[in-house]
């Protein structure tokens, strides 16, 4: 009996050993929109050099794992140590509050407080994380091809309805794209919010899909229909799935994509001197010209089984230098309030990025009430999810428009529900 | 001159051989004396028991509880994965699922993206099996002719079955897309770029098309089985009659061939209610529903979206598991038909 239970104690060790993390190891899920990868891999491997005790892990995944995969690890208690999200307040429970392992709480306070509550639960004062970079939605307009055409870029108070006239003037006589926005609800919800649009209720739970979603989500259907906007991108895919229009941008195919910050990193490596483009703000909509604001934030995962050494990585690279260099050579806005106060020197020498950042900072002081709510609302992404689904349905020749507007409210119900 | 002796034993290495099965015969021995042990106690029965244990064990571990447990989280609600944080609601998945003015039209159902993709399904599958086995068939007869090369092209219609449905998907995907293959080869003859994957139709060509070129020499390595199994003084025999080709291949080798054709029906029809891999990475589902089918429904549900609903998905493969079982059991039924039929014969 004694050497039964010897081999299986053994058998539990050997078993235990292959799954579970050693003591020291931080492991982080991470996904890039553009050079960002190469970036913290670099921040990283000094964090190793001066602390040998933790090692740590970087496990570079595409977006959709982040959206698809992550979760249902949260839910089944596991997952990485730490992951960088854009979906952070929905899944806030999962969240470790580093609050007690922080060398100092309150520098976090000071420089990260702004967007403190977007990645923890509701009514608590945890501290689970930074956000890398802070993003605004705008529109990218590749101006060589409006100066081939002849069409003035539309000025800074345009309206949706300029810019898709001017862009299909330019996509008529280039024979590309006009327009594209990238298939998600958080993308036209800039817009929406531009027309009116108000998605929370009184009582903090999603309120039905109003007026003002309507008139800018009538205009997109429109848009599609008639060829202003390249429909591929919204009826590529079934469901909730995230399809970015930024590849056609990047090969020249499109005269304006409505995106977001993320993409002037990427644009800088793989546009390079092949045309040039710049960032145009939000267009105007009846109420407001304003984008949506977000970004990626890196958490912390509760079921980690080193919260100290996960501190500690996290204390390292929210500290000031870190978040600076990060910022300027991955070409982000910084979410660090002492660095954006700051002088920043981003790594580039092509212009358009330069112009395009600063055309983003100035834009976010564009943002209208409403979309500052949605970054830190629980209920976004399932309003986000019920407008992408039911919205391409209706691109695709499915449903009316009306109906569809129903089904948005009574998905939107269901997860309510549900949850 | 001497005689030569010839030795009735092969000139093996015996003694080696020896040494190398001693320590099998070892263990054989030791396990063989516990086994007729039980043997005598438990007859012929009892020794089955004792052989089916292992697999038993694993198909307990590995389907049985998993079925049993999908069923029980479609009783539940929520979005958590563990059963003891799900809040139990008996049928209501189920009643969602089934809360339709008319089957017929999805629009009218409270889960309508099931519908559609039923209905979808449902169109796929008569569509592709019927192509398949066409196909299959065809590619099987053609096969089966002295061909010269006939390994090769043999290995040419079965190669497509040995790529991950995955890559199928992405190798068609460069092809159809707007910047693709087709648009570049139709160019020249004055074609304007088409979305293939984005037109309702195109796509579920396309759908149909690609799963039909991915699985194809499957069956018809299935069925060039069969037809390598009927004997040749048949045709011969029917040649010597001067019996025309449709007629041979009506009266000996469709006749002869029907069980093998019902084998491929049967498995065809099961992998076309499953189909999910190669389409999902071809069309993602679009345009709009028109290529989303049960399985990526089901994933979508419980997996994809952002707010999962493992229970409406596990109620939704429970009603997929039913059908796939009464497929399963038609084919049992139409081969057991078969086989009593053969063996009066």
């Amino acid at each position: 009996m004694t050497r039964m239970k010897s081999i299986g104690a053994a058998f539990a060790a050997v078993l235990l050993s292959s799954v579970a993390a050693h003591a020291g190891d931080v492991r982080i899920m991470w996904y890039s929109d553009g050079s960002e990868g190469e970036v913290i891999k670099d921040l990283l491997s000094r964090f190793s050099k001066a602390n040998p005790d933790v090692n740590v892990i970087l496990d570079e995944v595409s977006y959709d794992v982040v959206k698809e995969q992550l979760p249902v690890q949260l839910e089944a208690g596991q997952g990485p140590d730490i992951a960088r999200v854009t979906n952070l307040k929905a899944p806030a429970q999962h969240w470790l509050d580093l609050r007690p392992y922080l060398t100092d709480a309150k520098y976090w306070e000071d420089n990260f407080g702004a967007q403190a509550d977007w990645m923890r639960p509701d009514g608590s004062n945890a501290i689970t994380g930074f956000m890398t970079q802070l993003t605004l939605t705008g529109g990218f307009v590749n101006k060589t091809l409006f100066e081939q055409a002849g069409v003035e870029i539309p000025g800074p108070k345009a309206t949706w309805d300029d810019w898709a006239a001017a862009a299909k003037k330019v996509a008529d006589s280039q024979k590309v794209f006009a327009m594209a926005i990238d298939r998600s609800g958080h993308r036209v919800s800039g817009p929406n919010i531009s027309y009116g649009a108000n998605y929370i209720a009184a009582d903090g739970k999603p309120a039905p899909i109003d007026q003002g979603a309507k008139d800018f989500l009538s205009r997109f259907v429109k848009w599609n229909e008639d060829g202003t906007i390249n429909k591929d991108v919204w009826v590529s895919a079934a469901g909730t799935t995230y399809r970015s229009a930024a590849e056609d941008f990047i090969n020249g195919g499109l005269a304006y994509l409505y995106s977001g910050s993320w993409q002037i990193s990427g644009f800088a490596q793989k546009i390079g001197d092949n045309f040039d483009w710049v960032m145009a703000g939000s267009p105007c909509g009846s109420v407001a010209c304003s984008g949506m604001q977000g970004g990626a934030g890196l958490v912390a995962v509760k079921y980690t089984k080193n919260p100290k050494d996960v501190a500690k990585v996290m204390d390292y690279l929210a500290g000031a230098d870190v978040q600076k260099e990060f910022a300027e050579r991955s070409l982000f806005i910084p979410a660090h309030k002492g660095v954006a106060a700051g002088q920043m020197d981003f790594k580039t020498d092509n212009p358009h990025v330069q112009a395009a950042l600063k055309a983003f900072v100035e834009a976010a002081g564009q943002t209208a009430a409403p979309a500052m709510k949605l970054p830190g609302w629980k209920w976004s992404d399932a309003y986000y999810s019920a407008i992408v689904a039911r919205i391409s349905q209706v691109i695709a020749g499915e449903m009316k428009l009306d109906d569809a507007y129903a089904r948005i409210d009574e998905d939107i119900k269901a997860k309510v529900a549900g949850n | 001159m001497t005689a030569k002796t010839v030795s009735s034993e092969p000139p093996v290495k015996t003694g080696l051989r020896q040494a190398l099965l001693a320590p099998v015969r070892l263990v054989m021995g030791l396990v063989d004396i516990p086994m007729r042990g039980w043997q005598k106690l438990t007859g012929l029965n009892g020794m089955a028991g004792v052989f089916l244990a292992p697999n038993m064990l694993i198909f307990t571990v590995f389907v049985l509880l998993p079925l049993v447990i999908n069923f029980i989280y479609s009783t539940t609600s929520g979005s958590a994965i563990f059963l003891q944080n799900r809040t139990y609601v008996g049928a209501d998945q189920y009643r969602i699922l089934f809360d339709c003015g008319s089957y017929l039209d999805p629009s009218t159902c409270a889960a309508d993206t099931f519908w559609a993709a039923v209905r979808n399904t449902a169109v796929f599958v008569v569509f592709q099996v019927t192509v398949m086995l066409i196909a299959a068939l065809a590619t099987a007869l053609i096969l089966n002719r002295e061909l010269s090369n006939r390994g090769f092209w043999r290995a040419v219609f079965f190669f497509p079955v040995l790529l991950s449905p995955v890559v199928v998907g992405l190798i068609w995907k460069w092809i159809l897309q707007r910047e693709g293959l087709l648009n570049y080869a139709l160019s020249p003859f004055g074609f304007e770029p088409f979305s293939w994957l984005s037109d309702r139709f195109w796509a579920f060509f396309f759908a149909v098309f690609v799963s039909v070129w991915a699985h194809m020499g499957f069956y018809a390595l299935i069925l060039l089985a069969g037809l390598q199994a009927i004997p040749r003084d048949l045709y011969e025999a029917a040649a010597m009659d001067s019996a025309r080709p449709i007629r041979i291949f009506r009266r000996i080798t469709l006749p002869l061939l029907m069980p093998n054709l019902i084998v491929v029906l049967v498995l065809a029809l099961i992998r076309a209610v499953q189909i999910f891999d190669e389409v999902f990475v071809l069309t993602g589902g679009g345009p709009g529903t028109s290529t989303m089918y049960i399985t990526q429904y089901i994933y979508e549900t419980g997996f994809a979206s952002s707010l999962r609903n493992p229970g409406l998905a596990s109620a939704a493969s429970i009603l997929m598991g039913i059908v796939l079982v009464i497929l399963t059991l038609v084919q049992l039924g139409v081969s057991n038909r078969n086989e009593k039929k053969g063996a009066r014969h």
